[in-house]
Order: C-alpha cells, then sequence, then structure tokens
C-alpha cells in the first residue's frame, strides 16, 4: 500500500474495512430472526419514511390549507397516524429489545443510539404538537412553557416562540433524527441483529 | 352532519385514577394496545418459519 496516501484514500480504505456490503445488504438472516418481535424495528422506519412524506407534503402547503381542505385534513391525518404508530412499534421495539439485552456482544453503541433516537423522537414530536396551530397547541405550549421555564430550559427554547418551534420540527431535528437513525441502522447492520439470550450466552 | 366515525373531542379527557396515580383514557388505551402486541409478537408463529432457516445457523 502506497505510504502517502490522500485523506480520500484513507476514508475509503477505512469505509471498505469498516462497513462491508455483505454485512449492509444481507441477504440472509439468522434463523431466530423469524419471529414477530424483530419486525418492529423496521415497522418503525417505515412509520418514519410515512412521516417525513406527509411532513414534507404540509410543509409546502401550509397550515391554511391543512385545516381548511379536504385532502389537507387527509395528509394532516397521515401525519397524525404515522407519528402514532411511530412511536408504538418504537417502544414495543425498546421493549423486546431491552428484554433481549440487545447491548450485548458489542452493540452497547446501538442501544444507545436507539436512546438517543427515542428522545429526539420526543422533542421532535413535541414540537409538532405546538405547531399544530389550533386550540391543542396553544394549551400544550403556554402549560409547557412553565415546565421548561422551571427546568431552565427557557431561556433557549421558548414554546411560545412558533417559529422558532416551526424551524426545529421542520428543519433541524428531522435532520438530527435522521442521521441518528442512519447511525443506528448501519450499527445494526455491522454488528448484527441481536440474538436471543439462550441462542446468544454472554 | 357530524360522520359517524368522527370523535368529538370538544370536552375535557377523561381520566382513570388509581390512588396518586392518574391517566388518560386514551393514553390508557394506547398502552394497553402496545403491551397486548407485544405479547401477541412473543407468542404468534411468524409465518414461513422454515423458509428464514439458514445456512450456518446454529438452530
Amino acid at each position: 500500500m502506497s505510504e502517502k496516501i490522500s485523506w480520500t484514500g484513507r476514508v475509503r480504505s477505512a469505509t471498505l474495512e469498516k462497513f462491508e456490503p455483505e454485512d449492509l445488504l444481507p441477504d440472509h438472516q439468522p434463523a431466530y430472526v423469524a419471529s414477530w418481535i424483530y419486525v418492529f424495528g423496521v415497522a418503525t422506519l417505515a412509520a418514519f419514511v410515512m412521516l417525513i412524506a406527509s411532513g414534507l407534503y404540509l410543509t409546502l402547503e401550509g397550515p391554511a390549507w391543512w385545516h381548511t381542505s379536504s385532502v389537507g385534513h387527509y395528509v394532516n391525518s397521515v401525519h397524525l397516524w404515522s407519528v402514532e404508530l411511530f412511536f408504538v412499534f418504537m417502544v414495543v421495539h425498546l421493549w423486546g429489545k431491552f428484554w433481549m439485552a440487545a447491548w450485548r456482544g458489542r452493540r452497547l453503541a446501538t442501544w444507545i443510539t436507539g436512546c438517543l433516537a427515542f428522545f429526539t423522537s420526543i422533542i421532535t414530536g413535541f414540537t409538532g404538537y405546538i405547531i399544530q396551530s389550533n386550540f391543542d397547541s396553544q394549551w400544550i405550549s403556554t402549560q409547557a412553557k412553565d415546565g421548561f421555564n422551571a427546568m431552565g430550559i427557557g431561556a433557549f427554547f421558548n414554546t411560545l416562540n412558533t417559529g422558532q418551534a416551526i424551524l426545529l420540527h421542520v428543519s433541524l431535528l428531522p435532520l438530527v433524527l435522521g442521521a441518528i437513525v442512519v447511525w443506528h441502522v448501519i450499527l445494526v447492520r455491522r454488528r448484527g441483529v441481536v440474538p436471543p439470550i439462550e441462542v446468544g450466552g454472554e | 352532519m357530524r360522520n359517524f366515525l368522527e370523535i368529538s373531542l370538544n370536552h375535557p379527557a377523561h381520566y382513570i385514577t388509581f390512588g396518586p396515580f392518574s391517566v388518560s383514557a386514551g393514553n390508557l388505551s394506547i398502552i394497553i394496545a402496545m403491551m397486548v402486541i407485544f405479547t401477541l409478537a412473543l407468542f404468534m408463529p411468524f409465518p414461513n418459519h422454515e423458509d428464514h432457516k439458514v445456512k450456518g445457523s446454529k438452530k
């Protein structure tokens, strides 16, 4: 190998070494994966894709559209039910992985990125609830303001600042959450799906 | 005219209280639904599970 390899070459070598195509896009899985409990991670991902797609549509059209037109009501409902299913699937996925002790076998980073994705999702969901631009969002944001001030967060994030909440919800937080989810999925692919305790031992 | 599928939210939420614990009926039903889904996922047979077995598997 050349001694004076460029940084792009070093990145390429490290990437190919750490992320083998067979690991990233496997066509076989161990027998224990044939169980419904292993379905909820990808179900969460599917709900996340629906969330992004319906959210992009809502972003293009705006509140006057989603409050008044029948198509707007429909897309708004798709966004709401996607987030409901997203959290239901994610919580069932979390329970399954917790009782499987899914951090076994050098999978601690996978577990931690999953936790980060969960907490980031809660914040993203919260900013979504306070930008519905209806009485529900008004109630939530005014009540949350006192809670956030009590925690000392009010100096950085004012729940009554609709502009800030909208930008967080449609720009920063989806990017951060998307990056964490990609990181989590790459780690799952690198380390493999955790085996049940009776198979994996440890 | 209201559609029969519409649910009116124009009233305070229903809360269920157990001593010091209080939870809205909506949140409680979601929690129960998640527990039912979790239990079903553990015990329901997975379709075509024989096809998923692979070479080199420990089972």
